[in-house]
């Protein structure tokens, strides 16, 4: 499967030396820009119209400035306006427009006949996609049919098909991406503070004194926000400590790395909390006034098996309570459980505990795609709260995305089975409150949620669902345990749409392929990691018939007899869609800020009261919607109270054992987006990454005998693989640990990973499962 | 065949200077940051003793006040 990209040694070298160069310069200054860089390839004398807009990778929502001439994107380079990025890229973003004109763009739809793909028009594709669907729910029912969208949705794109599928249709079977990094994330704000995304805002940077990196290797995944944490080290002395399973470039760039067995951060977060209190370092006025304890279920499973459900007990326990549960996380029991040593979980708990030192914690997947990942996220937001140190500048646990859109369309807008863009299907009261937006019968939107994604893909392969429209993702590439799912998609009597813009593996399982436009070549707006809600104009034409996403649905709902609830126009069906859509989020806990305001600056963050952005939410001083009377609320729960959860170490689904001794986990690179469908097709990206590699300790490779380049196969329980070896590269597992990155089509190792999930989220675990590694 | 990248420090107030040096130098290619006092320089040579010719010719320009390599690759010709 794997073949070596045929490239020009010497140049591709050059290029390597330089982009050394501008890393390590981009270290040692942090904020440093290289115009030239920025503007290489621009023709002499051209006349750019540079137009604003988010970046189309990442979800810490860059701003960028897009230079066209003649209908063509030339150039791009950081808004020096925007205050997420202060005029940076990182390297995906300088080349992010490349993406747009990789040689093999889907430009007409392609409609499987007889086993190949034939072209058609638009009008045609678009007409046949509508009567499958409605011959779909006809003869097996309206939960036969589904839509798989994406983080990388625009809100309008995610607005359209939840009003279509759940409002219209009538049904839930609406899921995103999103389920596969951000769910726990959600899950865990809900449960802490009953309300989702982060209480603080990019600017605690600028104000705290700590950064804890919990499993975020951010030098790599959000490099941008990674330089203005180095910026602050040089400018005041921050610390920052990474707290992860592998080193990484930001181990390597902390001024601490502690590394953890995987899965035991259950155990070393619970004993900073116990380390807190027993050194008296608790906030006891915050906790006091602004806490529950709780405590849930245990033992729950991993969803292994098809049809698993599980639903939380939420138990009100006292503060004396957990901390006799806590004795069970001294600092030396956890340090037996996590290989991390007691002095270092106590100088973990010392920056938490040091009434004058503002910490902030970042985390991203290693949490989230966890099997016990929202109990992770609740053990993080305890740390916070039993210290006070939330909602206020500098003090902040802070849920870092990794997509354009996962927050503004997945958990903004709600598509989710369970979520409709304001509130849950399961509540009356918020059915009725968006069956009137949509103008549909309450009826219509059903009060149980169907599918989450896994279970989603379970559902096709099992024969429940029959029809599944997927956008802007690449499931075949980033499902776990994918063989299972790839069968099943290709199984007779399904009938799979894929919206896209490259062809992809998921391409190839689809009956019909509508080409899609890309960020620009659209109108659109993205929601960034700190609740940002960024616009961007249509810069220039899609190419041949590509469409909207979000004109796809609409023409779509329109032919399956929905005119009425999409009656917008071609020329105006975003601001009509955005301008209906603010009306789910009226009121001072989630108001939008209007398109105007959008259009004007480097977006907005809602809470957007009274002509202006809620940086802090909870806190009095920043927060209008606040009304208690305290300095804080947290108003996602009725007694405006967070909870503090009390939640054990439980290990994870699969562990090594003698037959399958290490650990695998997988994860990104900085060079590629997701599954790189369209950083490969950027020469300089490609060129930089062109294959995936398993990453293997230094002495498991010495002992046995692979150096770098070697082909090592892995084998877990689902199958093998086999790629080649990196050693002392870029990133060093622990001992009896291998890294696999997946962007890598063409060494699929979602192949062999395991769909265990976190019971609460639904999120798959990614990060652990037990593999066997032999030279080839 | 060596292929090497540079950090270069210019003295106070001689970015400038220093870019136009090195960009006069046939084996140079210079990209100098736009607001920080830093240059990247990437070199390309034939040969050993090409290289340790163009070594003396850096060390020679004035308005260098440190030179830190980064990376060398010793790359054959296509």
């Amino acid at each position: 499967m794997y073949q070596s990209v045929q490239t020009n040694r010497r140049s591709f070298i050059k290029k390597m030396a330089m982009l050394s160069a501008m890393t390590a310069a981009a270290s040692m200054f942090p904020g440093i820009l290289f115009a030239e860089e920025q503007e290489r390839g621009i023709p002499e004398g051209a006349n750019l119209d540079w137009k604003k807009t988010p970046c189309r990778f990442c979800g810490v929502g860059c701003g960028v400035l897009v230079g066209t001439e003649n209908g063509k994107a030339i150039a791009v380079k950081g808004d020096p306006k925007s205050p997420v990025n202060k005029g940076l890229c990182c390297v995906k973003g300088y080349h992010s427009i490349l993406a747009l004109y990789g040689k093999d763009r889907l430009t007409k739809p392609l409609v499987k006949k007889n086993g190949t793909y034939v072209e058609t028009s638009m009008k045609e594709a678009l007409d046949l996609v509508a009567s499958k669907m409605q011959e779909t729910i006809k003869d097996h029912g309206k939960d036969a049919v589904s839509i798989y969208g994406s983080g990388q949705w625009t809100i309008p794109d995610g607005y359209a098909a939840s009003k279509l599928f759940k409002g219209c249709i009538g049904t839930n079977n609406v899921e995103a991406n999103a389920r596969l990094c951000m769910a726990t994330a959600v899950t865990g704000f809900l449960t802490s503070f009953g309300i989702d995304e982060p209480m603080g805002c990019y600017e605690d940077i600028d104000h705290a004194d700590t950064f804890v990196l919990w499993g975020n290797n951010m030098a790599e995944m959000h490099p941008v926000l990674f330089s203005r944490l180095l910026d602050q080290r040089l400018k005041r002395g921050v610390k920052i400590i990474d707290f992860a399973t592998r080193t990484t470039r930001t181990s390597m760039a902390a001024d601490k790395s502690i590394l953890f067995n995987p899965q035991s951060d259950l155990a070393v977060g619970n004993a900073i909390c116990y380390e807190i209190i027993k050194n008296g370092w608790t906030n006891d006025q915050f906790i006091e006034a602004h806490c529950n304890f709780n405590k849930g279920l245990t033992n729950m499973g991993y969803g292994l098996e098809d049809n698993y459900k599980f639903t939380d007990k939420p138990e009100k326990i006292s503060f004396e309570d957990y901390k006799n549960f806590l004795e069970d996380y001294t600092p030396e029991k956890a340090s037996k459980i996590s290989g991390v040593s007691v002095k270092d979980i106590k100088y973990l708990a010392t920056h938490f505990g040091d009434p004058n030192k503002k910490v902030m914690s970042f985390w991203c997947m290693g949490p989230n795609q966890h099997s016990r990942g929202t109990w992770m996220n609740n053990i993080i937001y305890n740390i916070h709260l039993l210290t006070g140190k939330i909602s206020e500048p500098g003090n902040s646990p802070f849920s870092l995305t990794g997509q354009p859109s996962a927050c503004g369309t997945v958990r903004e807008v709600g598509t989710l089975t369970h979520k409709l863009p304001h509130g849950v299907v399961m509540n009356k009261e918020h059915r009725e409150f968006a069956a009137k937006i949509w103008d549909v019968p309450v009826e219509n939107i059903s009060p149980k949620p169907t599918y989450h994604t896994v279970e989603m893909f379970r559902a096709l392969d099992r024969g429940d669902i029959r029809f599944m429209w997927i956008q802007v993702t690449n499931p075949m590439v980033t499902m776990p345990k994918l063989k299972r799912y790839r069968d099943g998609a290709k199984k007779e009597g399904r009938f799979i749409v894929v919206s896209d813009i490259y062809p992809t593996p998921t391409t190839d399982i689809a009956d019909v392929i509508l080409p899609s436009a890309m960020w620009i070549e659209r109108e659109g707006m993205y929601g960034n990691s700190e609740r940002r809600t960024q616009y961007f104009e249509q810069m220039i034409d899609p190419p041949g018939e590509a469409m909207s996403d979000t004109w796809q649905l609409i023409e779509v709902a329109k032919r399956m007899g929905f005119e009425k609830q999409f009656h917008y126009k071609e020329e105006t069906h975003i601001s009509e869609i955005y301008n209906e859509y603010r009306r789910h989020h009226e009121g001072k806990k989630h108001n939008m800020a209007p398109l105007e305001v959008l259009k004007s600056q480097p977006g907005a963050m809602w809470p957007y009261v009274d002509g202006k952005s809620t940086q802090w939410r909870f806190n009095a001083k920043y927060d209008p919607a606040c009304s208690n009377g305290k300095d804080f609320h947290f108003y996602g729960k009725k007694d405006g109270k967070a909870v503090i959860w009390q939640r054990p170490y439980e290990p994870a689904a699969e562990e090594p054992d003698a037959e399958y001794p290490y650990w695998l986990c997988t994860g990104r690179v900085v060079e590629h987006w997701h599954t790189g469908s369209m950083t490969r097709r950027i020469p300089v990206l490609h060129q930089a990454m062109p294959h995936a590699y398993v990453e293997l300790n230094p002495g498991d490779a010495k002992r046995m005998q692979i150096r770098t380049g070697d082909m090592v196969k892995l084998t877990t329980r689902r199958g093998s693989i086999t790629m080649p070896a990196s050693v002392n590269e870029r990133g060093v597992p622990a001992p009896m640990q291998v890294f696999v990155p997946f962007f890598d089509e063409n060494m699929l190792i979602n192949d062999i990973t395991l769909d265990s999930f976190c019971p609460i989220s639904k999120e798959p675990d990614y990060k652990k499962c037990a593999v066997k590694v032999e030279k080839a | 065949m060596p292929i090497k990248s540079y950090l270069v420090h210019p003295h106070d107030g001689k970015k400038e200077v220093l870019a136009h040096a090195l960009a006069a130098i046939t084996e140079c290619e210079v990209l100098p940051a736009e607001n920080k006092d830093v240059i990247v320089l990437v070199t390309e040579t034939d040969t050993k003793i090409e290289e340790e010719i163009l070594k003396e010719k850096l060390e020679a320009i004035p308005s260098i006040k440190l030179l830190a390599m980064v990376s060398g690759f010793d790359a054959p010709k296509n």
